[in-house]
């Protein structure tokens, strides 16, 4: 559960977020859709704990990413929006880590490797170094790492950035299977169309505000708009940056 | 596994796998473990050899000489000749002999003036001329050389005009200098081995320098520093972990670098030359010790430097700079003939060049200089570990 309250941070001059509160319920999938520039990175950010907001505050499962990051770190799992991994070691000594920065046990994070392993079909190059990876292979190990810990909480930043489809199916399976289990997952994403097919809720950002949000239903209802992507348009107030 | 919410929590696992993704890395190895070790003995061993021939050649080879008008001092030039000076008779006045010397005709010109003849016949002071390029440091012992045998000549002909007036030539001698050399073959070859102390320090340096830079400039640059700043480990625990990785690194680099040391010098056969250097075991063992918090210092100093810079080229580019750093001591030591005192120990780099260069001359070590050299480094890297791991709570450090 994450809920965000008055968040604000500035580069300099730049305003990248200016005031974002929503909220992301356990059991669904939140989307943050928004065109380039629009700040969605940047919020996430702060969620995850790497920025610091200048103003506002967050709390997942009741804890503020302010006050306790570290504390927040231990129910959060991310993937970031370059998602880089280790080029010397294997996936699995990627994913095992990981899983020993967040405390885990050697029995306990070995076989939670295995099991992801697994669950995102990797055995085919899970032993080797990560230098000659496909991005595919690269982000299911990122994806992987992230989740190494059960966390409860689960960020993901443009996770389809650079898939091919049927990563990104295996990837949609795999967000519907967390949010069934009753995590709560926020994603954000330029791409309107997936979106749409994957998110319970959706947060609409423009120039750093939420400029709506609620589901897919609630925003045709309130733009009056039979097409998504007509009402995406409508709420943003421009067409740019949009796929 | 460490208690998970202990203060040091992470730093152990850090450092695991730094040392051991590093080991897979050839880049690393390569200068931890091979530039160090290998190519320092034998850059060694070629200047030791090259500097050796230098000085042995430099006393027998007759010394090549142009003489400007040998028939104005004909006994002069027997003289010269006679003393391994290989003469080339010239005719060149005072503008052309310049002009040799410069556009390297002749590297030397004694050019005989023509009064010189009727000045020694009144016995009044006859000059000759020396012309040579002093910028050129190699020929400066054939200058020596052809100086000294002419002054001889003088003082023989001094010598002989005080007899020839029945003065004993002893009354023109009132001082008498005598040179006494106490070097023995130990501290004889101290100067060569002083690259020795160069050598080890810069090395070690060299080995842990990609682990930093990795750590961090390469870190970012690869896009994973964010996913791991994520993980509940303290940031300063990662880079506490990361610095120590690269200690590990230089550290190994060290140990290389003295035993290949030790086991080239027995190989140079320094001894053949008059010189030997107290390199064996023990010694390379003191060396070692006294090296070792240097690992902690430069790990932390180049972590802070990687961690400015924006990118891993960047951070090279200011490391290879920053790398030079050791030569410091070694230049200012030499310049002011610095010996080891207590308080110069404090100083980190000079005090473990002064003490290798005591351990090389086989001079018993304080045992308090020691320890304060140990104690200030230590603590100098402590204090910088600490200001990497303040540095590593910035935001800024994303990039």
């Amino acid at each position: 559960m994450i809920a965000a309250r008055e968040l604000r941070k500035s580069f300099g001059q730049v305003v990248a977020v200016a005031g974002v509160s929503f909220e992301a319920p356990d059991g669904r999938i939140t989307g943050l859709l928004g065109p380039n520039g629009a700040g969605k990175s940047t919020t996430l950010r702060m969620l995850y704990t790497v920025l610091r907001p200048d103003a506002g505050d967050a709390l997942i499962d009741g804890i503020s990413i302010v006050a306790q990051p570290l504390e927040v770190r231990r129910s959060i799992g991310v993937l970031s929006h370059a998602a880089g991994v280790y080029p010397h070691l294997t996936a699995r000594e990627n994913i095992l880590y990981f899983g020993e920065l967040h405390g885990l046990a050697r029995a306990l994070r070995e076989r939670r490797a295995d099991e992801l392993i697994e669950l995102l079909d990797m055995q085919d190059f899970a032993a080797r170094p990560a230098k000659g990876y496909s991005q595919g292979q690269r982000l299911k190990t990122a994806l992987a790492r992230a989740l190494v810990h059960e966390p409860r909480n689960v960020l993901l930043d443009e996770p389809t950035n650079g898939l091919d489809v049927m990563a990104v199916r295996n990837l949609r399976t795999l967000l519907r299977r967390l949010r069934d289990r009753g995590q709560c997952v926020v994603f954000s994403s330029h791409v309107m169309q997936e979106v749409a097919e994957l998110c319970d809720e959706i947060v609409v950002i423009a120039r750093g505000a939420v400029v709506a949000s609620g589901t897919v239903t609630a925003l045709r209802e309130r733009t009056g708009e039979a097409a998504l992507e007509d009402a995406f348009v409508k709420l943003i107030g421009s067409d740019a940056g949009l796929e | 596994m460490s208690a998970p919410r202990s203060r040091w929590r992470g730093i152990f696992t850090v450092f695991r796998k730094e040392f051991l993704e590093n080991l897979r890395d050839k880049r690393t190895l390569l200068s931890a473990l091979i530039i160090g070790p290998v190519f320092g003995p034998l850059l060694f061993a070629a200047l030791t050899q090259f500097s050796v021939k230098q000085s042995d050649a430099a006393s027998d080879e007759p010394v090549k000489l142009a003489i400007s008008h040998t028939e104005r001092a004909p006994n002069l030039v027997g003289w010269l000749s006679a003393r391994g000076m290989d003469v080339t008779p010239v005719q060149l006045d005072e503008d052309a002999a310049r002009a040799a010397v410069v556009d390297r005709t002749y590297k030397i010109v004694l050019a005989i003036p023509k009064n010189f003849a009727a000045r020694l016949a009144s016995s009044r002071p006859a000059a000759v001329l020396v012309y040579s390029d002093g910028s050129r440091a190699f020929e400066a012992r054939s200058v020596a050389r052809v100086k000294t045998l002419v002054g001889q000549y003088g003082q023989q002909m001094a010598q002989m005009r005080l007899v020839a007036r029945g003065v004993d030539p002893l009354i023109a001698v009132p001082v008498a200098v005598q040179d006494v050399d106490v070097s023995t073959p130990t501290t004889r070859s101290v100067l060569l081995l002083s690259m020795l102390s160069y050598i080890v320090l810069l090395s070690m340096l060299v080995g842990g320098l990609y682990l930093a830079i990795d750590a961090t400039a390469g870190e970012r640059e690869r896009g994973s520093l964010e996913p791991l700043l994520t993980t509940p480990v303290p940031r300063a625990n990662l880079i506490y972990g990361k610095i120590l990785a690269s200690a590990a690194y230089m550290l190994l680099s060290l140990l290389l670098t003295v035993t290949a040391f030790a086991i080239a010098v027995r190989f140079i056969g320094l001894e053949r030359f008059g010189m030997s250097a107290n390199l064996g075991p023990q010694a390379a063992a003191t060396i070692i010790a006294c090296c070792a918090p240097i690992a902690l210092l430069g790990a932390s100093f180049l972590t802070i430097i990687a961690a400015f810079a924006k990118s891993y080229r960047e951070a090279q580019s200011y490391l290879s700079f920053v790398i030079a750093v050791p030569t410091l001591p070694l230049v200012f030591a030499g310049m002011l003939g610095l010996t080891a005192t207590t308080t110069l120990m404090l100083v980190p780099f000079l005090s473990q060049h002064l003490l290798i260069t005591s351990i090389l001359r086989a001079e018993p070590i304080d045992t308090l200089q020691l320890l304060v050299s140990v104690v200030s480094t230590l603590g100098i890297g402590t204090l910088l570990a600490w200001v990497a791991g303040r540095l590593y709570n910035r935001e800024a450090l994303l990039g």
